[in-house]
């Protein structure tokens, strides 16, 4: 029983960084670009909602939908701002910049809503479905999270390949060059990808919030971490691959913790990652790319 | 005219040892006149260890072209195992010096083996999968030495994972776990801090103009067309990987003994990306722009920054970002290529990098 | 050639800049001629980063105390804090940063890890230091490894701490949930990789040895691993822990007992100084915390007249219920107050004469400081503080006295 026990643990824990990870693969399938600023977004969303929330006593729902309002915002600006300017060079300078977007978000919210922890309320109650007699729970949050990220999953994968700006997404992953020679404006694909990344970000922030309560400027910062890696992992860029990627590395974090040594947990974690790489260079689900002189 | 003859390399070269000399010469001559404050003393040696950090990774990142995120995994490597030495080797090497330099040896010794570890994956993995397994070695590393105890007692030298209880009464622990090492004696100083830099610059500017440094250089540019002409890539690669996971080792060892107390989680994540950062915005390849933008970076905060008290991390953030968006903008390259003749084509060069 | 000019040029540039620096701060250390009678007094902590929490409060309480004594006459008092992000290695910049400043006296560094860096730099300028709450051993220098038993870094005579230190708690605290039979089976969950919670446990082990204490599960966890503690509360439940020891802060404490309280686990918990704090917490459900029992010399719902005047201050000053960080650092003040105010020191008086006055003063038997964290505490040669821990426990969301 502890065995299933543990391992929906770890599909809890694994849905959290599952939905991080697919605003991760989105933007850096379409913008091949690291955004290291996305973990502080999540936090943006998270106060958001948890403002909405508790200072004000809305719904949750509207909670959401502000949260991921104001990330859809936020991301537009930090794009427009800081991204944009630097299509045209190396993506490290980038990666750099979004280094400096993360730092200035962490600080803005420090001085804004100070360092205290706030706990985020339980968005979805406590409890939980309970299956042979009470010993295994299945906690609602979970559930929603995991749905969500299904839900999630498949819009953007029926997104990518049916609407007529997720293809010109998909053929600006594919060759820039070639996309703006066939009409397609990538500058304004990758400023709606952004948008799409962002206001997944505020869902993310949400829920990672609903199930792990801690909220402070930092919160989003180590799942970022963490759903970079299984976003790699699961092999980058792609979108079930991110979502496999994440339930796997929370089941071996969780796993690892269990039945090995909770002081070493994440260096397992990261050590069954270089692992699979070394098995499969491009992750689980990663496109072996062939190329060309 | 005759200096034209000098190729563009080695002319940088001389440039960058010129200044790094000319920088050391007049801070030595200030801080004997007294005219450097404390903050600017206390910083010497950090800038100096950071300033090595960075030309390694500049190494990696920009000679060789492959993005590394656990730089500061190298730096930690060489910082506890040459601190861990020059304690122990306390009694019985009575010099500061004899016992920095074998702090450092031993430093970058470790560090290049565990570079040569981390290495072999950078054989099959490519741009950022293989910065995904560069940072999980460097959180694989912070995880080990958290556990790691080393000690000494009567019978010799002990080590524990996990456990610390490894000692006889009246032994010492040396590492003692999430504790770090505390009560070091202070022996890194601002010279040997600048002449592990001149070292380490002398290595960098022959491995660049060698004809392995050629070759580094071909597989960065095109991998495929380097691969053609039977450049070994294995070897190339695993040495540039080497040297720059050594040089940080050295530089982790000479940090580490310029203060009082080192823990694992000094090196993590966050000290990687601070060192990119550096190597970056001086820009890659560039070795003089990573020891401007090292020191500048490093010393802003601390320093003129401080006014600001609690705006200080938030002014940084925007420095950064509005940097990175000024040295980037292609009008204002474009003005400063016509201000400075000459820059021109050295523009050019950075293009390609 | 012009390049080399123009490149030899900047760097004339900035390192007149750096020296610049330096002198200006030098003036600004002249100007306080006006004012003989004010001391300058400095302290590092974490004002941003991930345990910024733990500085900020440290430096309003500080600046209570501070602006209470100045409004009083007589001696007067110059607060500086700076910035140390929790990290050994800013923290010496940040102490240097005051000694150009021209410190005077040196309230330490808030946390543990920093505190060991600049409790050594101000040792050897000779400069006092009373840290509020870095209670870390090696901070204090002279005290022994439980471990070895052999002194492993030499006593700091300068360095004083108003907090307890860490083996005191892990030994005491082993030693109440013996006395009052609290617990049949015992779980601990710890951060791995914190000096304060590592500290902690390692004189809390063998004590619970010594006494016999029935020690089943013992967990772990890191800062990357702070967010899910199934794991760890499974283990403990599977054990059939009744009381869990959780020596931490409050921050992650909250989470646990929120998880806990999930999976159906509900044992009594035990907590140290560091679960100081959890009540105020934005957002949390006190009703989690019900009967957590916790060691702690500060308690912000007392009904003591200095304390509630404490509190009322600095809510009013600062929005928020002070924790026991903004209490010691209060506490500090006072007790720098008490011993300079029949002393004749001023602002010329050098940092290392006032060092002398004051670790003589406040290692006399005589010395004796009533504050918002324990009655007549005192100080010997060790540089710990003598004073009691309270044993309390939270009933209807607020503390009340174990005994």
């Amino acid at each position: 029983m502890s065995l299933l026990n543990n391992l929906i643990n770890g599909i809890s824990l694994g849905s959290v960084y599952a939905i991080i990870a697919l605003g991760y693969t989105m933007v850096y399938g379409i913008a091949k670009m690291l955004n290291f600023a996305h973990g502080d977004v999540i936090m943006i969303g998270a106060y958001a909602c948890f403002f909405m929330v508790t200072e004000y006593g809305f719904n949750p729902l509207i909670g959401i939908i502000v949260a991921i309002v104001v990330c859809t915002l936020l991301g537009v600006i930090i794009e427009r701002l800081a991204y944009k300017p630097l299509r045209q060079v190396t993506s490290l300078a980038v990666l750099i910049t979004a280094i400096g977007v993360s730092y200035f978000l962490q600080n803005a919210a420090q001085l804004l809503w100070t360092s205290n922890p706030k706990i985020f309320p339980a968005l979805f109650g406590n409890g939980g479905i309970k299956l042979f007699g009470g010993d295994l729970l299945i906690p609602y949050k979970t559930i929603v999270t995991i749905a969500a990220c299904i839900i999630i999953m498949v819009g953007l994968m029926l997104f990518t390949s049916k609407t007529k700006t997720g293809k010109a997404m998909r053929a600006c992953s594919e060759d820039k060059g070639a996309a703006q020679l066939m009409g397609i404006n990538v500058n304004r694909t990758i400023s709606i990808t952004f948008a799409i990344g962002s206001a997944l970000a505020a869902v993310a922030g949400v829920l990672l919030c609903a199930s792990y309560p801690r909220l402070v400027p930092t919160t989003g910062s180590m799942p970022g971490i963490k759903a970079f890696t299984a976003a790699v992992f699961g092999g980058i860029g792609s979108i079930p691959g991110a979502f496999l990627g994440g339930i796997l590395l929370g089941i071996i974090e969780i796993f690892s913790s269990a039945y090995l040594s909770t002081a070493l947990a994440n260096a397992i974690v990261f050590l069954v990652l270089i692992i699979v790489l070394l098995v499969k260079p491009t992750g689980l689900l990663g496109k072996k790319v062939s190329e060309k002189v | 005219m005759g200096k034209r003859k000098i190729s563009k390399n080695t002319r940088q070269s001389f440039i960058t040892y010129g200044v790094v000399i000319a920088a050391y010469i007049l801070l030595t001559v200030l801080a004997s006149t007294g005219a450097l404050s404390s903050t600017f003393k206390g910083l010497l040696v950090p800038v100096c260890a950071y300033i090595i950090a960075a030309i390694s990774l500049n190494l990696t990142v920009g000679v060789l072209g492959e993005l590394s995120l656990g730089h500061a995994g190298f730096m930690s490597v060489g910082a506890f195992s040459g601190a861990t030495v020059a304690i122990a080797l306390k009694d019985s090497v009575p010099s500061e010096w004899v016992r920095l330099l074998i702090a450092v040896i031993v430093g970058a010794f470790f560090a290049a083996i565990f570079g040569f570890i981390v290495g072999i994956p950078v054989l099959r993995l490519r741009g950022d999968y293989l910065a995904i397994v560069t940072l999980a070695f460097g959180e694989i590393i912070k995880t080990i030495v958290t556990n790691l105890y080393i000690g000494k007692d009567a019978s010799g030298m002990h080590i524990g994972f996990l456990d610390g209880d490894i000692l006889e009464r009246g032994g010492k622990m040396i590492l003692n776990g999430p504790n770090g090492i505390s009560g070091i004696t202070k022996i890194s100083t601002f010279t040997s801090g600048f002449i592990i830099i001149m070292i380490c610059l002398i290595i960098i500017f022959n491995l660049v103009n060698s004809r392995s440094g050629r070759a580094i250089m071909a597989l960065r540019d095109n991998r495929i067309a380097a691969e053609s002409v039977g450049i070994n890539i294995t070897k190339y690669k695993l040495m540039a990987f080497v040297i720059s996971a050594s040089m940080a080792g050295a530089a982790g060892a000479l940090y580490a003994l310029g203060q009082n107390t080192v823990t694992a989680n000094k090196f993590d994540f966050n000290t990687s990306i601070l060192i990119l950062v550096f190597v970056v915005l001086g820009g890659l390849g560039n070795m003089l722009g990573s020891v401007i933008s090292a020191t500048v970076l490093y010393v802003l905060p601390e320093t003129w920054l401080r006014q600001f008290s609690d705006y200080r991390m938030l002014i940084y953030a925007v420095v950064l970002i509005a940097v990175m968006l000024v040295t980037n903008n292609s009008k204002i390259r474009a003005l400063v290529s016509r201000l400075i003749p000459g820059k021109n084509k050295d523009k050019e060069d950075e293009k390609n990098v | 050639m012009k390049k080399i000019i123009s490149l030899v040029l900047a760097v004339l540039l900035v390192v007149t800049c750096f020296t610049a620096c330096g002198n200006t701060d030098k003036d600004g250390s002249t100007d306080t001629n006006t004012n003989t009678k004010t001391i300058k007094i400095g302290g590092t902590g974490p004002l941003t980063g991930g345990a910024a929490i733990y500085g900020n409060a440290a430096k309003n309480g500080a600046q209570i105390a501070v602006d209470e004594i100045n409004a009083l006459g007589g001696i007067k008092f110059e607060l500086n804090y700076q910035d140390d992000v929790n990290d050994a290695e800013k923290t010496v910049t940040a102490y240097n940063t005051l000694k150009d400043w021209g410190m005077q006296i040196f309230l330490g560094s808030v946390t543990s890890k920093p505190a060991v860096a600049t409790s050594a730099e101000s040792n050897s300028d000779n400069i006092f230091f009373l840290t509020p709450s870095a209670s870390a051993t090696d901070v204090l220098g002279g005290v022994e490894n439980p471990l070895t038993g052999s002194v492993e870094i030499d006593r700091k005579n300068n360095v004083f701490q108003m907090c307890f230190v860490d083996p005191n708690q892990g030994a005491a605290s082993a030693q109440y949930i013996f006395d009052k039979k609290l617990g049949e089976k015992i779980a601990v969950i710890y951060k791995n990789d914190d000096v304060y919670s590592t500290g902690i446990y390692n004189s809390f082990a063998p004590k619970a040895k010594e006494l016999g204490l029935n020690v089943v599960s013992v967990t772990t966890f890191t800062d990357d691993t702070s967010t899910d503690f199934s794991v760890q509360i499974a283990d403990a439940k599977d054990k059939g822990a009744d009381l869990v020891f959780l020596p931490m802060y409050y921050e992650a404490a909250a989470m646990i007992f929120t998880q806990a309280n999930n999976a159906g686990y509900t044992p009594k918990y035990f907590g140290v100084d560091g679960m100081d704090g959890i009540l105020t917490l934005d957002g949390f459900d006190t009703k989690l915390a019900e009967g957590v029992m916790l060691l702690t010399p500060f308690n912000a719902d007392s009904e003591d007249e200095s304390i509630k005047k404490f509190v009322a201050t600095y809510k009013e000053k600062f929005g928020e219920t002070p924790n026991q960080f903004a209490a010691d650092a209060y506490d500090c003040i006072y007790a720098i107050y008490n011993m300079l105010k029949d002393e004749s020191v001023d602002s010329k008086t050098s940092a290392s004469d006032i060092c002398d006055i004051l670790v003589k003063k406040i290692t006399a038997d005589s010395f004796k400081l009533d504050g918002l964290t324990g009655e007549s505490m005192s100080w010997d040669a060790t540089g710990a503080v003598s004073k009691y821990p309270k044993g309390m426990i939270i009933k209807n969301g607020a503390y009340v006295g174990l005994d």
